[in-house]
């Protein structure tokens, strides 16, 4: 029991130091699939406490606490590392979005990591076996530690941590295909320029308000006087902008994407479009909504506008581009970035209900496209490549990867009772709530150009020849079909039924636009 | 309009040298330099938050931030706040050390993203032979998607 | 014991039957035999949903919320009743004449063709007993999804292309445009439950928005086939003749045309629906559709095509029947009966367009012809299937002693009554076109002398056929005398249509 509340207490810490101590650990554990089964061990302990920590962020509710004279409900955990007061320590603070994120992006980093071992072991040589997993833990440190912390500094550093395992992971895929190394060094020169965008934004809020924390930074944003005339903090909301739109590959800063989606190696793929972005995402969200305002960035600055017009864009242009490829990894590459276009379409319409949209599809998208790359790691696993010719006439010789690649791809369609329909629901109705039809239209037209893309795919897929490889090939082993088919089949669960996920996103989305200024409409 | 360029110097300094980083990301074909000019463009944003830590009171800049003991100083350190009045008094101002401890982490993530990059590199001109962009994109055009 | 008037067993039956079918794959007779007993079940437990239908005391059933605030629910009605009973009772006949055509054509896959089949009839079940439009729309993909691999059956490249346009129009047209006026509903009204007498009349929305939200409706359910979305119907003939027979005849189609009178009645309601004429409007969509489909099917040497075009005109009866209905309105006596033939012809329709499906199909079976122009004779050699055809055939052209005829007589006598001479003048162009395109077949069949051998060297069919395995010649018997015992029978149908008219006055 102590120990219980020992862990409890020490919970939001643990998430981050736990992994990190375990990922250098993993360079001892020999060659063979010992960083394997170590590393799942760790995820899955990680996956463990996030859960344990959503626990503990959703029995706030239950316990009001007396605040002078009045009760009020707490809706953070906090944690002070090292026990330095906020001013100089750092702080990390879980509330109801970022508890979510770090759900998935712990869940999602579990799966791929027990997914990753037989791709691994076919595609990164045995020599370096250990090294990738400790980079790969590492990676996943940094992204729950900038979803977990609390200072904005702290951001960029485990931004920039999350970044350089990100390139290293995807530079592996060499072994595979060279273009692995010039698709990460092309990653790694606009990611840095994004991530130093995002620095100096950092530094601007810095010099307005003196100090890092971001709850801190947030209450002394909403204390200025005459905001609307600051020019530093205009600059500052700029920087942010562009440098996140780079992380999160918003159309068009997206041109990185594609090609370090095709060639790292499989697990990694998986990896990246589930978790990625979607922490670009969540940066985005703690910037704009919980940090600056949204009635300043999105109303002062109209920069409400210009997202919706790269979101719409993006929808429409990369939707088409995915249906002009002819390697299926590419066409999902494609595909992911104009999903991230759904989401900030969501982000930036600033109501309930796209807010909600925007968390919802980021569940969503994150399992529905997790899984589809993990389908397509079990195809490159068997047949050696990912092109449209490599899948033909796999519906019958793999067919619960192929299963659960089609079903992946109805969602992405937005199908009744697949998760993509839920979140097309949701943010329609947003659109419509706005008053936007166009983005409706667009939103509309990017699902009919994805029954293309995928309705391409699953043609060859049930109807095609199956190529030599093919013919050789066989069901791919269940460590990897296993993964695959629980993020399917959880995206059909959220399909179904969406009490869940909807509920938990319209009270986060609630909390996000009451809690702070942007409750308050001008 | 003079003083307005004159008194935020280092500022436009910062800018400029961010610009010519980011010009050669953009326009340099050749790897490395676009490595150098990642480097160049993220020194640019040190000197931005060194020149954020600048505290000027009474038109004097203020002294480096070192922390200051009154009470219990050694006889050495007494001696040596004498000598060389290397120990500021705390009513006296000081720059802001936050934004120079900031760099000083951004200034090793810098090392490693260049690190990195070089390491990309060499293995590029490994696999290519080549580290001129154009030349890469050649090749590359004839592979197989 | 589930109380009357719940769909529940009606719901879970197929999809009960489907992991039956699925569980004895590999054992063709059991698999078979559970397809039967299936399709039995199914109607028996639909059948007991009569009562509830015509008192118009059914149940709500609420199942969870899909989303949050938007439950599942199914509710039993009038039209639902009709639709159900037919696509239900049908399956039983449906599932007898597969198994003779699946078997007598050695088709493969034959598994994955009786689980698709039972998931189709659990997404029309779900479509019919829908209670608000969320769910009618869910359902509706359901079908859309699960008939696709039994249009694209053969796996060929024909077949791929079919597939590719009746999936391409059916979910485009769903996605891009029904979803968007279910929003739509949802958001300006804040529900979408089916309310008689329509919902959106007080939600305050300007006519020209009435207007595109019926545009949307109308055209998001291609399955209702109104013309330029019709494509995908002639498109899905390249399945198996069963498929096209209860899928594309009665259960995908009836759908369609099931969805457009259900959102027009329960979601717009008459008076909001005359409001900014869309009921002429609808006249004018189907007329041109009645009249442009039937010249179509005039030139179809392909009988499943000419059958294919039949249907889209014979659909567009119905839509014509719920325009005249809104022009006329509820109060009018007359306007009850143009509901009544909207209503009346889905059975209608479904029985005499089954049978001659089923004949092709026997056809098909016996003797490998798939063009009208290779049938001279055939009626001696296949007494029954042609017998069946011309019964069938009587029924498109609306003539007595078969069940075209009433809902013909209930679409008239509205037309009539209302005055609308444009109606009346599409109805009467369509049937002399219908018996155009139908008399010459039933006449190459019956007095035309079948070529010599060396004539058609290019079909390969033998001359010494006799009818098609006896399943499929049961089956097409069955339907035909459904079809003519509806014109002496029409009194089901009659009373579960007029439960929309009386609780709406």
């Amino acid at each position: 029991m102590e120990l219980m509340n020992w862990i409890d207490f020490h919970l939001p810490a643990l998430v981050v130091v736990i992994p990190l101590v375990a990922g250098i650990l993993t360079v001892f554990c020999g060659k063979r699939s010992g960083p394997w089964a170590w590393s799942c061990l760790v995820h899955g302990f990680v996956f463990a406490m996030t859960i344990r920590l959503n626990q503990l962020v959703q029995n706030l509710k239950l316990l009001p606490v007396e605040d002078g004279s009045t009760l009020s409900v707490p809706t953070h955990i906090s944690y002070f590392m090292g026990s330095w007061p906020r001013q100089w320590g750092i702080e990390l603070r879980v509330d109801a979005l970022n508890a979510i994120i770090l759900l998935i992006v712990a869940g999602i980093a579990f799966l791929t990591t027990v997914y990753s071992g037989k791709s691994v072991q076919q595609e990164i040589g045995s020599d370096r076996r250990n090294w990738f997993y400790t980079v790969w833990t590492l990676t996943i440190v940094g992204l729950l530690g900038i979803t977990i912390t609390g200072d904005a500094f702290n951001v960029y550093v485990l931004l920039e941590i999350s970044s350089l395992t990100i390139y290293t992971l995807i530079a592996m895929g060499k072994s595979r295909d060279r273009r692995a190394l010039t698709a990460s060094l092309k990653y790694l020169i606009l990611g840095s320029v994004g991530a130093s965008f995002i620095l100096l934004g950092i530094g601007y809020l810095l010099m307005i308000t003196g100090t890092l924390n971001m709850a801190d930074m947030g209450e002394s944003l909403r204390a200025l006087e005459n905001p609307t005339e600051n020019r530093t903090l205009l600059v500052a909301v700029a920087f942010l902008l562009v440098g996140l739109s780079l992380k999160m590959a918003l159309f068009p800063l997206h041109m990185w994407l594609p090609n370090a989606y095709t060639y790292a190696p499989s697990a990694v793929s998986a990896l990246l479009s589930a978790t990625a972005t979607k922490v670009g995402v969540y940066m985005a969200f703690r910037f704009i909504y919980t940090i600056i305002g949204p009635v300043f960035s999105f109303e002062t600055v109209s920069s409400s506008e210009l997202l919706l017009l790269c979101a719409t864009l993006g929808i429409l242009v990369c939707s088409y581009n995915a249906m002009t490829q002819d390697n299926v990894k590419r066409i999902l590459a494609y595909s992911s970035v104009a999903q991230i276009g759904y989401i900030v379409l969501g982000f930036a319409l600033h109501t309930q209900m796209g807010v909600a949209g925007s968390i919802v599809h980021i569940i969503n998208h994150a399992l529905i496209k997790g899984g589809m790359f993990m389908a397509l790691g079990a195809v490159v696993y068997r047949v050696g490549a990912a092109r449209l010719t490599d899948l033909s006439g796999l519906g019958r010789i793999m067919p619960w990867t192929m299963g659960a690649f089609t079903a992946g791809g109805l969602s992405l369609i937005g199908f009744p009772l697949t998760a993509g329909f839920i979140s097309k629901w949701y943010l329609v109705q947003a659109c419509l709530e706005a008053g936007r039809w166009y983005l409706v239209v667009a939103l509309l037209v990017g699902s009919i150009f994805a029954i293309v893309y995928v309705w391409r795919v699953v043609e060859i897929i049930y109807f095609g020849q199956p190529n030599d490889n093919a013919c050789k090939a066989k069901e791919a082993p269940w460590t990897m079909v296993l993964p695959t088919i629980i993020m399917i089949g959880l995206s059909l669960y959220f399909g179904i039924t969406a009490e869940w996920t909807g509920g938990m996103s319209e009270a986060t989305a609630q909390f996000l636009l009451t809690e702070f200024e942007g409750g308050m409409q001008p | 309009m003079a003083s307005y360029f004159s008194s935020y110097y280092n500022y436009w300094v910062y800018i400029a040298l961010m610009m010519i980083g980011f010009y050669g990301i953009i326009a340099k074909r050749n790897l490395v330099k676009q490595a150098i000019a990642l480097s160049l463009f993220q020194a640019g944003i040190f000197l931005f938050y060194i020149s954020m830590a600048v505290v000027v009171e009474d038109g004097k800049i203020a002294d480096a931030p070192i922390y200051t003991v009154d009470k219990e100083l050694t006889h050495e350190l007494q001696e040596a706040e004498h000598d060389h009045h290397l120990i500021v008094k705390s009513d006296q101002a000081f720059s802001n050390p936050l934004p120079h401890v900031l760099i000083l982490t951004a200034i090793v993530v810098s090392v490693s993203i260049l690190a990195v990059a070089l390491a990309i590199i060499v293995n590029i001109k490994r696999e290519y032979g080549t580290i001129e962009e154009d030349e890469i994109q050649q090749i590359e055009m004839n592979e197989a998607p | 014991m589930i109380e009357s008037g719940n769909p529940s067993l009606s719901l879970m039956t197929p999809l009960v039957g489907a992991a039956g079918i699925v569980l004895c794959g590999r054992l063709p007779n059991l698999r078979e035999a559970v397809t039967l007993v299936t399709a039995a079940l199914l109607f028996y437990f639909t059948m007991g949903l009569m009562p509830a239908a015509l008192s118009g005391e059914a149940v709500r059933v609420e199942l969870f919320e899909m989303v949050p605030g938007m439950p599942i629910v199914f509710q039993v009605e009038g039209l639902g009743m009709i639709y159900a009973l037919i696509a239900s009772g049908l399956w039983i006949l449906n599932s007898l004449y597969s198994i003779g055509y699946m078997r007598g054509n050695q088709e493969k896959h034959q598994t994955r063709f009786y689980l698709c089949f039972a998931v189709a009839i659990f997404g029309a079940m779900g479509t019919a007993f829908a209670g608000n439009l969320f769910t009618l729309f869910v359902f509706y993909e359901v079908l859309t999804l699960s008939t696709f691999p039994l249009v694209t059956h053969k796996g060929n490249q024909n077949a791929i292309q079919g597939g590719r346009v009746y999936l391409g129009i059916l979910a485009s047209a769903s996605i891009g445009l029904l979803f968007p006026a279910l929003v739509w509903v949802h958001h300006a009204v804040g529900h979408v439950d089916f309310v008689l007498g329509g919902i959106l009349s007080d939600a305050g929305l300007p006519n020209w928005s009435l207007a595109l939200l019926f545009f949307l409706c109308v055209y998001g359910i291609a399955k209702a086939a109104l013309m330029p979305l019709h494509r995908w119907l002639p498109a899905a003939m390249v399945a198996p003749t069963p498929v096209s027979a209860l899928l594309h005849a009665v259960a995908v189609v009836k759908a369609g045309v099931f969805s457009v009178t259900k959102v027009s009645v329960y979601i717009f309601g008459y008076g909001t629906l005359g409001e900014f004429g869309g009921g002429d409007w609808l006249v004018y969509m189907a007329g041109f559709t009645i009249v442009t489909a039937s010249f179509i099917a005039l030139f179809q040497d392909n009988l499943k095509k000419r059958l294919a075009y039949s249907t889209v005109s014979q659909l567009s009866y119905i839509l014509l029947a719920v325009g005249l209905w809104v022009t006329l309105g509820p109060d009018s006596e007359v306007g009850q009966f143009a509901l009544i033939a909207a209503a009346v012809h889905i059975p209608a329709h479904a029985f005499g367009k089954i049978t001659l499906f089923f004949a092709a199909g026997s056809i098909y079976t016996a003797d490998h012809k798939t063009e009208v122009s290779q049938l001279k004779g055939i009626g001696r050699r296949m007494p029954w299937t042609m017998g069946a055809f011309a019964v069938g055939a009587l029924a498109m052209i609306g003539a007595p002693p078969t069940s075209g005829f009433i809902s013909k007589w209930f679409l008239l006598t509205g037309a009539w009554e209302a005055g609308s001479g444009f109606a009346i003048t599409i109805i009467m162009i369509s049937t002399l076109l219908n018996a155009a395109y139908f008399l010459p077949v039933l006449w190459q069949a019956f007095f035309c002398k079948e070529p010599e051998h060396h004539d058609d060297a290019s079909s390969h069919g033998s001359h010494d056929h006799g009818e098609a395995p006896w399943p499929i010649v049961v089956a097409l018997t069955g339907t035909a005398l459904l079809a003519i015992s509806l014109f002496f029978y029409p009194d089901w149908a009659v009373e579960l249509a007029r439960t929309l008219i009386q609780s709406q006055s």
